[in-house]
């Protein structure tokens, strides 16, 4: 038994442990770090919340506006303007499933060379840099650039969408890699396959679940975000939600939000059930 | 057939875990190799089909260096080695069949074994060594179905389909109950003496190994420290092996000296603490 390291408290711990009085190791063993530590977060919250300048005048006046918003969903009106409706959602899901695809088979290289157990360094650090550039801009800022680059309309929306697929698909898929199982990957690799055939073994068959499952999640979400995306200009369903507003028109508002909410719903749904089959 | 010399394995910021083994092995031997936890066993074995790189020496398979090859002759050096591992390494989710032809895919193209084309020949080996092994009822199963045992005879049947001229095995009992350890080794054995196969056996488990090899090598602290018959194991060469034990007693009724009373630690950590 190794005696390095012991200290006065732990010799403490021992004897009261003997007398049958022991409570846990404390996560920050330094008594005036830890209660100073404790203190200074609940001075800071309190200094922040003083902080706040809140116009309780202005909070009323909107209250209206947001009553009358709410309000409106009681009576969603589907109907006046369901011509735009019908080409703002068909052209969201359009946007959406080519970006997921494209996303999707962008993602999949680059996660495999950013998962370390796999890829050898330089690769490893290249890949990390990509899905550290695709995770840094939310979508808007990165709509924002596209839609200067491209124009107004959905093929600014699905580049920034299938770009901001490739961050966060690759990103979960080398985290699934990393955790994947060591022994199969050796068996594999002692069999004498080639390095295609060896991902296709012994690394496909034990990250695919997950990554049919992340890619329909990436689905619903991209679905989500063309609705947002579309405000900035890059076409789909948030344009058509955008004039809505600007018109004061909640009723339509409310109709598309509700289908929103609809499809969002239904591809939950499909994708619960679809994970529990490839399991 | 197998010769290593001076072969050394030193993990980053640590001290070497294999120093100069010089090891041969001729065709068709079985030999087991024992030692204590953390004596080198698995590193040795990995560094044969270079799972694990040595750090200094040569491995010879049939007079071929293949301590520096790289790319396809890797690949081709490592297909005539099978392996077989502790816990199976079976890819579950694959079926018993992809896991029995995954051991012919240095054999095949990309594309052949992507879409689990193989051969007609190797689909009837498949067939016979799953026989042998008795699973041919089972190749649709997939490898998460099947109990330890079976599993197993999978890996065994998987590392079979190399035609391997040299079987690593890494404790392949070491996850089994008492009947099934038994009941894989013989197996392991019979094959290797049935195809002329050398084997490698890395193996806790003393009594099974002296049932069962040609010869055994004993390892400790990355050195062999014996090889010779699996009769000339004596006690005395046990302990040179594993360390201080009374190899006869039955092991209920041995004096643990880790047992001390609580009393003698606390003193022992005051008196460390204030010396």
């Amino acid at each position: 038994m190794s005696l390095n390291g012991t200290s006065a408290a732990d010799v403490q711990r021992l004897q009261q442990l003997q007398q049958g009085v022991w409570s846990p190791l404390p996560l920050i063993r330094r008594r005036w770090l830890r209660v100073s530590l404790n203190l200074g977060v609940l001075a800071y919250v309190i200094a922040a919340w003083l902080s706040v300048d809140v116009n309780w005048d202005r909070v009323a006046q909107g209250m209206d506006r947001g009553v009358e918003f709410v309000a409106s969903f009681m009576s969603p009106d589907f109907v006046s303007r369901s011509g735009e409706i019908f080409v703002g959602l068909q052209e969201s899901l359009t946007m959406t499933f080519t970006a997921t695809i494209i996303g999707v088979l962008l993602a999949v290289p680059v996660g495999l060379g950013a998962a370390r157990n796999i890829a050898p360094a330089p690769v490893y650090y290249i890949c990390r840099t990509i899905i550290a550039l695709s995770r840094t801009f939310q979508e808007i800022i990165i709509a924002i650039l596209f839609v200067a680059m491209f124009g107004f309309g959905p093929l600014a929306g699905v580049i920034t969408l299938a770009f901001a697929t490739i961050g966060f698909m690759a990103k979960l898929l080398a985290e699934d890699i990393e955790d994947a199982q060591r022994e199969p990957l050796e068996a594999i690799r002692a069999t004498g396959g080639t390095w295609l055939q060896w991902v296709n073994y012994a690394v496909q068959p034990q990250v695919m679940p997950r990554l049919i499952g992340l890619s329909l999640y990436r689905l619903d979400i991209n679905f989500r975000e063309s609705a947002v995306i579309g405000i900035v200009g890059a076409g789909g369903i948030g344009a058509t939600l955008n004039t809505s507003i600007n018109r004061y028109d909640y009723d339509t508002s409310a109709a598309i939000l509700l289908l929103i909410i609809a499809i969002v719903l239904l591809s939950e749904y499909f994708s619960g059930y679809v994970r529990r089959w490839t399991q | 057939m197998l010769t290593l010399s001076g072969v050394s394995k030193r993990y980053q910021t640590s001290e070497l875990a294999l120093s100069d083994i010089d090891l041969t092995i001729p065709a068709g031997q079985v030999i087991a190799l024992i030692g204590p936890s953390g004596a080198g066993k698995s590193t040795l074995i990995r560094c044969v089909n270079r799972l694990i790189e040595p750090t200094d020496g040569k491995v010879q398979l049939d007079s071929e260096d293949i301590t520096r090859v790289r790319g396809a002759r890797l690949r081709q050096a490592r297909r005539q080695i099978g392996m077989i591992f502790q816990n199976y390494a079976l890819v579950e989710r694959l079926s018993v069949m992809e896991n029995v032809l995954s051991g012919r895919l240095a054999y095949v193209g990309f594309w052949r074994s992507y879409f689990r084309r193989f051969p007609k020949s190797d689909i009837q080996q498949a067939f016979h060594l799953l026989r042998r092994v008795g699973l041919e009822t089972m190749f649709d199963k997939r490898g998460d179905a099947l109990s330890g045992g079976q599993k197993q005879r999978v890996g065994i049947a998987r590392a079979l389909m190399q035609n391997p001229k040299l079987l690593l095995v890494d404790e392949p009992t070491a996850s089994l109950d008492p009947k099934t350890s038994r009941q894989i080794m013989r197996l392991i054995c019979d094959l290797c003496r049935e195809q002329q196969l050398a084997a490698i056996i890395n193996i806790h488990d003393v009594v099974l190994a002296q049932q069962f090899v040609d010869r055994v090598v004993g390892l400790r602290a990355g050195r062999i420290v014996f090889d010779g018959s699996p009769q000339d194991l004596s006690p005395a060469i046990l302990t040179s092996i594993y360390g201080e034990e009374d190899w006869e007693v039955p092991a209920d009724n041995e004096d643990d000296d880790e047992r001390s009373p609580p009393e003698d630690r606390v003193r022992t950590l005051t008196v460390d603490a204030h010396p």
